[in-house]
Formats: structure tokens, C-alpha cells, sequence
């Protein structure tokens, strides 16, 4: 169970967290259909580092977005989203 | 007199082994016990149900395996080495039938050629009519001991803890880790699996005995350490979580305070491994038999419970420590009748012992329960000796399995110990005592008889099934444990990794570090289910949400029906009447006059700012900007992909401010789908969502008379259908929604949760009065489903499209919202998809679930989601899914329920039976 800093809270336990899903899977509502279809159908799914999308659901909701190495589990970095974190 | 023997004192402890009433000593484990009782005899093996012994004495062995307990407290495949006894254990032998001693599944073990490596995997691959064929004899010979069908008693409890050192295993060097942190100011959890702290000092007594275990003990406490016994190191996870086990009962024993177990989660800033070394078998023909046992075990037995496992002993090794178990035993009294020792003659003074060296055992003879007999090629000739004893030792293998779950990078092979050694890892975790370092052995030789030198002993696996995975084929060391079952039993390959190994890289022409090496998987040793579940194994697992008036419910005894998180009345029943009476009559009380029902639990979320709008355009799949101030509409929600995956309504409240509703099995999905449209797609966006499911409960009045049973709560013209307006009721404030889900002129009143009582108790008065009733969510289904609306969960099931499930005129034509590049899917157009259909029964009752067919045996075309009646006409009518279902209306088709054993002939037609029109929403 990975310790997770989340932006917000601090180091927390994973089971406070829950997994949402790869950032290049996410569909911006103005893609194009191909591109749709692209992103929701063939992902990466990388061996190695890849950009993924958390909630610190049992904590402070807020959404994360983590980088983390799929094999390792060793986590990169972690910014927040959200309008708190617009420059 | 031969067999396992102890002196004179035989226990005081009462236990039962098979409905045999024995003794035993405290401090002994079942399998000491078993031995002291001259019990050879304790199991029989998973496969060809071989007899066997116990092999081990720590949690390594593969053999014992029992039952402990009865009722609902008896644990399954219980190591008979890791149980200690207690006063009123019942133990029970696996895997027999009809008793341990005449197992007639024995008969297997004769036909086992018909039972080779492999096996599994023909049958499963070959036809199904040979599978069919095994099934039941495998199901009823191949096993375990049985699930208990009751529930457990006891409580399991979990707790989580944190420390700079966790230190696994209170060995000496353990211990003495623990001493050195605790001193050193840090905070230290030390945990041994084993009721005693450093039993290898029992075993091989030294200058620091027990006494020393004692007093290092109370100093680490002292210093505010925590040291847990029978406590087991179950799992490594991430970044230094590690998952204790702690047994504070025994196997089938009644705890004291009513908790057998506790799962500990302990986050270590720094984690010692001291989990020693485990002994290796030897592998020779009949290498399984009672009275084969390991060398360590011999001596724990001999040296920490006082039996004797064997009075004629014969002692096979490679290695030096196994002459330590031979000095144990002639001073027990024991004989040694033969050292075999694999490694050349030494030029140094002679141990005392018959040692015959370059040798090692050929084969044993004996009967079911003890050994009689064992055989070696000595200078070329075989001799044979009577013993009741065989003790082995193949070397020692570092417990390298939490490094291994610790992300251990690497494995260091030592050629001179023929092990691996924990090399580098990716946490912070140190290796020390013998888990880290092991005395070098000699040759182990190949048996002369492969088929039956066993080295799984759990998974009946010997070398010669290796030989043949690797004749069919089978080349890497994942294909070979899969094949031959190798590793994969409770022991999880803890004596027979290493084996099978050698016996790979020897065919590969290989080292054996280049053969690889299998997953070290959580646990280390077998757990519970109880332990897992913790608590939550009853109703804390999914907490009950009250709702608001719950307690004016209750009142009225109703039929409560679970609904997600939430129970909502199904049904008022009055005097005797059945769910169906009940439901049928509040249904026609609100189709003829009027009725209320609680629709507190539908998720709601106000939406409020200047991009208000803009948010709730993403979100639903219908238009919301165009939507004029105190009106509202219908509307659904897709998925990326184009699905429908909820439906609701959304209400303009004022400029910048709409209240959203959607359905209650959903709220949770939708709160959050609505937070990461918000909080990750659009964060520029200047808006507030906010989920207000909780903050107000509602009230649905729907029927004729809604109305005038409106207008008289609240004084004033009640909006008009798909309007809303704020109003008083009873002194509070409400919002008042012109919707409905029955069919009938209704509206939904919201009112703050903490207030909702006064109101209830207005409308109900008001409705009394109108001459209506309440209802609950069975009526609510029947209205609904002869209106023809949606449910999430039923007709909206996530795999339609807004135009299957007939709501493809409302979809908004300017596209941007969340899923309308996911609907212009190709496949989403294809023929043979499903779509909503209506059903109307030419007789009987269409039975909910069932599928649609053209005839019997005729694959399923689509199925009933929703059946109900016509509610003030009688008739059976239905909702589905059909295949190309709106092209079909007025054909003929079989709902059929093989699950229910029911069918009725059916007609498609259009999904509304009631007031096509919508006349009645009509003023």
C-alpha cells in the first residue's frame, strides 16, 4: 500500500485514495471523434513512468494528478488540479 | 519399542485427534503432541493421498495439514506445527475417506501413473465430455480440509501502527536488533511467529540462552518497544507497510476476550529482516513416508518438547549441521545407526557416528504409520538399515520472501551454500542472521528414482514430474510451476523451490540463478478470511444511511427495501395484506386519487455561478441553457463512450443557480463524475457544484388529486408541470418540483432534512384528507413501469445508447457534452443492438429477468428489465431489451425464465401503456 503526499493533506495511505484513471485517456469534451476513440481505446500503457489521475476520495476530495511508475510503484511527482491550482 | 516416544510425563493438556482422546504438555504444538502420543501417521497427501507424517516443525511444513476446531471456530489446513495445544482441542485429519488409516483415495497412489504431471491441464484442454467425466471423482479425492459452513464467532479486529524499526523475527540476531534500536532511542516493534522468543536457542542451547531472550525482552519494553508474539509477518507492500497477523487465540480456541485475531498495517520507517532459514529435503524414492523428517525438526522435538522422534535413526546430509541433530539424539537415548553424508570422507578427526560418506539414501520401505527401512548404495554395494527415524538436511535456504515483496532487486547466488542470498532492495530493509547468510553444503545428489523422490510434498510433485514437464516441453520456471502444480500449495513451495530449481537448470545446462525464479507472493504464510475482513463482515462493511424520517416510517411498518447505501419503504401493508395486496392498493390509491411516497434518497446536486450552465451542458447529454428561470426538464448522462449511464432532471432555481436530481443508486458515481468534470476538465470554470442529497429530504405527491392537496399546503397556484417555485409548508420553506415519475400530475417537495417531520406531517394530513394513502417503492415500480419511465440499473443498464433507450430526439445537437464524440462510435450503429421495448402478456405473468426467445431453445434476443401490470386494469406488461426491438413491435416472442422456471407468451409494443398523451399532466 503506497504512501501517497497528497498536494492538499499530506503523506497519507493509499486506502484514503482511489484510482481514477490514465491522463491520456482523459476525453476533452471538444475532441474529435477519432481522437476520442484514440484516447478511450488504445492508451499507452506504459511500462514504466505514466501520468495518472487520483482523488483523495476519503480524505479531502480533492484530484491529483500523480506520476507514478507502473512496475515499481515509485511515485515521481504529484501536482494537484483543480481552479485552486490555475496559475 | 519403536516409533516417536517421551518420558514419563505425558501432559496434563486434554485434546482429541481423530475422536481419540490424548494428552499433551503445555507449550506444545500439535505436532510435538501427535509425536509424544506415537502418532506417525497424520495425513495423507493432496493428490495420490499418500500417508504422511510431519516432515517440520515451524510453519514450513508442507504435510501436516488438520482441522482445529469445530462449529463455526474450525480452521481448514492448519499446519499441525503451528498450532499450539490447548485444554478441549478437537483435531481432525484431511483428505480421507473413509478414515486416515484405510483411505480408500489411497488406491490413487497405486494408479498414479494415470495420475502424472500435467494432468489438470489435459483434462482442462481436452474435451469438455472428459472433464465432465473426472469432475466428480477430483472433486471428491483431490482436497483440503472443508470450509465451515457456520459463522465464526469471534471478532476479528485490524490496527494500524507506525514505527522507526520493525524487526521480523526474535531469533538472537533479531533480538538483539531490537536491544540495538531500542537503545538507541528509536521506537521498535519485534514480531516472532512462534508462542517463545529465540527457539533456535532451545534448539541448539548456547552461552546466551532463554534467560538472556528474557532479559533483553523486558529491557527492549522498558524502553517502550512493543514485541508481539505468535505474531506473523504476513505481507511487504509499499514504501515500508508491513502486514502483521497476530494470532491472540490458538486454532479453534475459544479467546479469552472474544478477538482470535488482529490484523496489524504497521508503516516502519526502517524494516530488519531476522526471519532465519529453512531446512531443505533431500530427494530420494519414498523420501514422504511418517517418519522422514527434517533434521532441524528432529532436534527442535528432541531438545524443546522433550520427544523422541525415533529410538533407531538413520541421518542423511550434506551439510555439518545435521551432525549436531545426531549428538541430540544419542543423548536422548536414541541410536544412530547410520551418518549418510553426500560429501567425500574428511581428513579430520571422526565424529563418533557410523558416517558413510559419498552417499545418500536410495530408498525407504515401511508400513503406513512408521518407517522400517532405509537403503544406500555404500561402495558400490546397497546396504540396508531397520530404522524408525530417517532425519535429513539438503542445506538451508534464507527466508528471503518479504525482501523479495520488498521490491528486492536482485537475488545473490552462493555457490558454497547453494542458496539465495537478499541482495540489494528498493526500500529501506536490511537482511541480517541467517536470513542473509548460510553455511556452505556439499553435493546433492540425483536420486537413482525420480518418479518417486518427492520435492513438493503439499502438491504431490516429484522430480520425475519435473523431468517430464521438461520432456513436453516446458522450459521456463513460471511454465514449470504451472504445469506441475509446483509451489502452488499453502506452503507455497516453502522446502521444494529450491529443488526444482536445481532439477530445471540442470536440464537447461544451466546455473541455477539463470533459471529464474518464481514471484515471492503475499502472505508468507496462509491467513484467514476472518483475519482480511476484519469487522466489516457484517453491516459495517456498508454503513446503513438513515433516512431523515426514518422514524416516521418505522411507525407505520413498513416493508423495508435496501436501496444502495439506504433501506426506503417498499410497501405500507395494512392488516394482512401480502407486499403485492399492499402495493397493487396504494398504486390505485394514487391513480385514482392521490398518494405520497419519500424520495429523499434521489441524488441531488445544486449547481450555482456564472458558468453554472455551462457545467450542467457538459453533464447532460440534453440542453440546460435554454431552460427559462422556474422551469425544468428531463435529462440523462453519458459515459465517454457514448452510454447512457444515468438520467435525471434539472431545474432552474434562479439566473445562475439550477438544482440537478439523478438517481439514488448512482449518487455516489455522479458526485463524483460531476467533481472531475468540474475540478479537471473545466477548472476555469466560475461555478459551485455542490452535492445536496443529504442536506434535503423529499416528498413525491403524485395522483388526481396532487393538486388540490398542493394548493392547500401552500396556499397558492401550485406550478405548472415541469415548473418549480419556493414556497412555505408548515411555517418552513420548500421547493416545490412539478414532476412526475408515476405518470400522474405530481410534484416533489424538498425541504431541509433536520425540518422534514413538520412537513411530512402536513402533506400526509392534507392527502389523508384528499382521500389518498402512502406508498412506497413498489407501487412506485408498477406506476412507473405502465408509464414507461426509465430506471438506472434496469432499462438504463450503461450498454444503451440515448437513441436505443428511445431518448435520442432530446440529445442536444450542439455536441460538446461529455460522451458525444464516444456516440458517433460505428459499432454503436450496427444492427442486432438492443433496444427498449414494451411487453404485454397474452396470458399469465411475464416473470422479471427472463429472457426473450422465439421458441424453446432458440438463443436469448434481449430480456425483461422490468415486470409489472397494468395497475387499475389488470394485464402482465413488461420493459425490455431487444434486439432491433423497435422494428418488431407486434411480434410474437417467449419470456422465459429458466432461473424461475416460468415462461409467458409475450407481444412486443411500443414502452407506454399509460396516457400516451400526456393528458393527465395537463391542468
Amino acid at each position: 500500500m503506497m504512501l501517497i503526499t497528497c498536494s492538499h493533506c499530506g503523506p497519507r495511505a493509499q486506502t484514503e485514495f482511489t484510482y481514477e484513471r490514465t491522463v491520456d485517456s482523459v476525453v476533452q469534451p471538444d475532441a474529435d471523434p477519432a481522437q476520442a476513440m484514440e484516447q478511450l481505446f488504445t492508451r499507452a500503457n506504459p511500462r514504466g513512468l505514466d501520468d495518472e489521475l487520483w482523488r483523495h476520495t476519503f480524505g479531502c476530495r480533492a484530484w491529483l494528478v500523480m506520476t507514478r511508475h507502473r512496475v515499481t510503484h515509485q511515485i515521481e511527482a504529484i501536482r494537484a488540479v483543480g481552479p485552486e491550482a490555475l496559475p | 519399542m519403536s516409533g516417536p516416544r517421551r518420558g514419563d510425563d505425558c501432559g496434563s493438556i486434554r485434546f482429541t485427534f481423530d475422536g481419540k482422546e490424548l494428552l499433551a504438555r503445555p507449550g506444545d504444538t500439535l505436532a510435538a503432541a501427535l509425536l509424544a502420543n506415537g502418532i506417525g501417521l497424520v495425513a495423507r497427501s493432496f493428490k495420490y493421498h499418500r500417508p504422511r507424517g510431519i516432515m517440520a516443525a515451524g510453519v514450513e511444513e508442507p504435510n501436516a495439514l488438520v482441522t482445529v476446531g469445530t462449529g463455526g471456530r474450525s480452521e481448514p489446513n492448519t499446519r499441525a506445527t503451528d498450532v499450539f495445544v490447548y485444554d478441549g482441542m478437537v483435531a481432525r485429519s484431511q483428505n480421507r475417506w473413509p478414515n486416515l488409516a484405510f483411505d480408500v483415495g489411497s488406491v490413487l497412489g497405486l494408479a498414479a501413473k494415470t495420475l502424472p504431471a500435467g494432468f489438470y491441464y489435459k483434462t482442462f484442454f481436452g474435451s469438455a465430455k472428459r472433464w465432465m467425466f473426472y469432475e466428480w471423482f477430483i472433486r471428491r479425492a483431490a482436497g483440503l480440509g472443508d470450509a465451515p459452513s457456520e459463522a465464526d464467532p469471534d471478532r476479528f479486529s485490524q490496527r494500524a501502527a507506525f514505527c522507526d524499526v520493525l524487526v521480523v523475527g526474535a531469533g538472537p540476531a533479531g533480538l538483539a536488533a531490537a536491544l540495538a534500536a531500542a537503545e538507541a532511542g528509536e521506537s521498535v516493534i519485534l514480531v516472532e511467529q512462534d508462542s517463545l522468543l529465540t527457539p533456535s536457542l532451545v534448539r541448539d542451547p548456547q552461552e546466551l540462552g532463554p534467560a538472556w531472550a528474557q532479559a533483553t525482552a523486558v529491557r527492549i519494553r522498558a524502553l517502550g518497544g512493543r514485541i508481539l508474539l505468535r505474531t506473523t509477518a504476513t505481507g511487504y507492500w509499499d514504501d515500508n507497510l508491513i502486514t502483521l497477523s497476530e494470532r491472540l487465540a490458538e486454532p479453534g480456541e475459544q479467546p479469552p476476550n472474544g478477538t482470535a485475531q488482529r490484523l496489524w498495517h504497521v508503516r516502519a520507517k526502517r524494516v530488519v529482516l531476522a526471519t532465519g532459514a529453512l531446512e531443505r529435503p533431500l530427494a530420494f524414492a519414498h523420501n514422504d513416508r511418517p517418519g522422514v523428517m527434517l533434521s532441524h525438526a528432529v532436534r527442535t522435538y528432541v531438545r524443546r518438547f522433550g520427544v523422541v522422534p525415533g529410538q533407531r535413526v538413520v541421518i542423511a546430509t550434506n551439510n555439518d549441521d545435521a551432525y549436531l541433530t545426531a549428538i541430540a539424539l544419542r543423548d536422548a537415548g536414541a541410536e544412530v545407526v547410520a551418518v549418510l553424508d553426500t560429501r567425500p570422507a574428511p581428513a579430520g578427526a571422526s565424529s563418533g557416528f557410523p558416517v558413510h560418506n559419498d552417499t545418500m539414501p536410495l530408498a525407504t520401505k515401511g508400513a503406513r504409520h512408521h518407517l522400517r527401512e532405509v537403503s544406500a548404495r555404500v561402495d558400490g554395494k546397497i546396504v540396508r538399515w531397520q530404522a524408525d527415524l530417517l532425519a535429513m538436511s539438503g542445506g538451508f535456504t534464507p527466508v528471503v520472501h518479504l525482501h523479495m515483496q520488498a521490491g528486492g532487486a536482485a537475488l545473490n547466488w552462493d555457490e558454497a551454500s547453494q542458496s539465495f542470498l537478499p541482495g540489494a532492495a528498493r526500500q529501506s530493509v536490511t537482511s541480517i542472521g541467517a536470513a542473509a547468510a548460510a553455511d556452505p553444503v556439499g553435493p546433492t545428489p540425483s536420486p537413482e528414482n525420480p518418479g518417486k523422490a518427492f520435492i513438493d510434498f503439499q502438491n504431490d510433485v516429484s522430480l520425475g514430474d519435473v523431468d517430464l514437464a521438461w520432456a513436453e516441453g516446458y522450459r521456463s520456471v513460471e511454465h514449470l510451476k504451472r504445469y506441475t502444480t509446483l509451489g502452488m500449495a499453502t506452503d507455497q513451495g516453502k522446502t521444494s523451490n529450491m529443488a526444482a530449481l536445481g532439477r530445471l537448470a540442470e536440464k537447461q545446462g544451466v546455473a541455477i540463478p539463470e533459471a529464474g525464479l518464481t514471484t515471492f507472493r503475499p502472505p508468507y504464510t496462509p491467513v484467514t478470511m476472518g483475519l482480511l475482513a476484519g469487522r466489516t463482515e457484517r453491516d459495517a462493511g456498508a454503513h446503513l444511511r438513515r433516512l431523515a424520517l426514518y422514524e416516521v416510517h418505522q411507525a407505520k411498518v413498513p416493508i423495508w427495501q435496501p436501496l444502495g447505501y439506504w433501506k426506503r419503504p417498499r410497501a405500507y401493508p395494512q392488516g394482512t395484506e401480502t407486499l403485492a395486496q399492499a402495493a397493487l392498493r396504494e398504486a390505485r390509491g394514487v391513480r385514482q386519487a392521490v398518494g405520497m411516497t419519500d424520495v429523499s434518497t434521489l441524488a441531488k446536486f445544486e449547481v450555482s455561478g456564472p458558468h453554472a450552465a455551462a457545467l450542467l451542458e457538459l453533464i447532460c447529454a440534453t440542453t440546460v441553457a435554454k431552460l427559462a428561470v422556474g422551469r425544468g426538464r428531463y435529462t440523462f448522462m453519458l459515459r465517454e463512450d457514448g452510454l447512457v449511464f444515468d438520467d435525471g432532471t434539472v431545474w432552474r432555481l434562479g439566473e445562475d443557480r439550477y438544482l440537478l436530481t439523478s438517481s439514488t443508486g448512482g449518487a455516489d458515481r455522479m458526485a463524483t463524475h460531476i467533481s472531475y468534470v468540474r475540478q479537471f476538465l473545466c477548472p476555469q470554470f466560475k461555478v459551485s457544484a455542490v452535492n445536496v442529497q443529504e442536506h434535503y429530504a423529499g416528498i413525491a405527491v403524485a395522483g388526481p388529486q396532487a393538486k388540490a392537496v398542493l394548493a392547500a399546503l401552500i396556499g397558492d397556484e401550485p406550478p405548472r408541470h415541469m415548473s418549480t417555485t419556493s414556497a412555505t409548508i408548515a411555517g418552513l420553506p420548500v421547493i416545490v418540483l412539478a414532476a412526475s415519475y408515476s405518470g400522474e400530475r405530481a410534484f416533489e417537495i424538498y425541504v431541509e432534512a433536520s425540518q422534514a417531520e413538520p412537513v411530512w406531517a402536513a402533506c400526509e394530513a392534507e392527502v389523508i384528507a384528499q382521500g389518498g394513502c402512502l406508498y412506497g417503492m413498489e407501487a412506485m415500480e408498477f406506476l412507473r413501469i405502465e408509464k414507461g419511465h426509465l430506471v438506472v440499473g434496469g432499462e438504463i443498464d450503461g450498454r444503451l445508447t440515448p437513441h436505443e433507450l428511445a431518448l435520442g430526439g432530446m440529445l442536444n445537437k450542439a455536441d460538446g457534452f461529455v460522451g458525444a464524440a464516444g456516440l458517433t462510435r460505428p459499432a454503436l450503429t450496427q444492427p442486432g443492438r438492443k433496444q427498449l421495448v414494451g411487453l404485454e402478456a397474452l396470458a399469465g405473468t411475464i416473470p422479471e429477468g427472463a429472457m426473450l426467445i422465439t421458441a424453446p431453445g432458440q438463443p436469448a434476443e434481449g430480456h425483461v428489465t422490468a415486470s409489472g401490470l397494468r395497475v387499475l386494469d389488470g394485464g402482465s406488461i413488461a420493459l425490455g431489451q431487444l434486439n432491433d426491438g423497435f422494428a418488431r413491435r407486434g411480434e410474437l416472442l417467449l419470456a422465459s425464465s429458466t432461473t424461475r422456471g416460468q415462461s409467458a407468451r409475450v407481444r412486443v409494443v411500443a414502452p407506454h401503456f399509460y396516457d400516451i398523451g400526456g393528458e393527465r399532466y395537463r391542468d
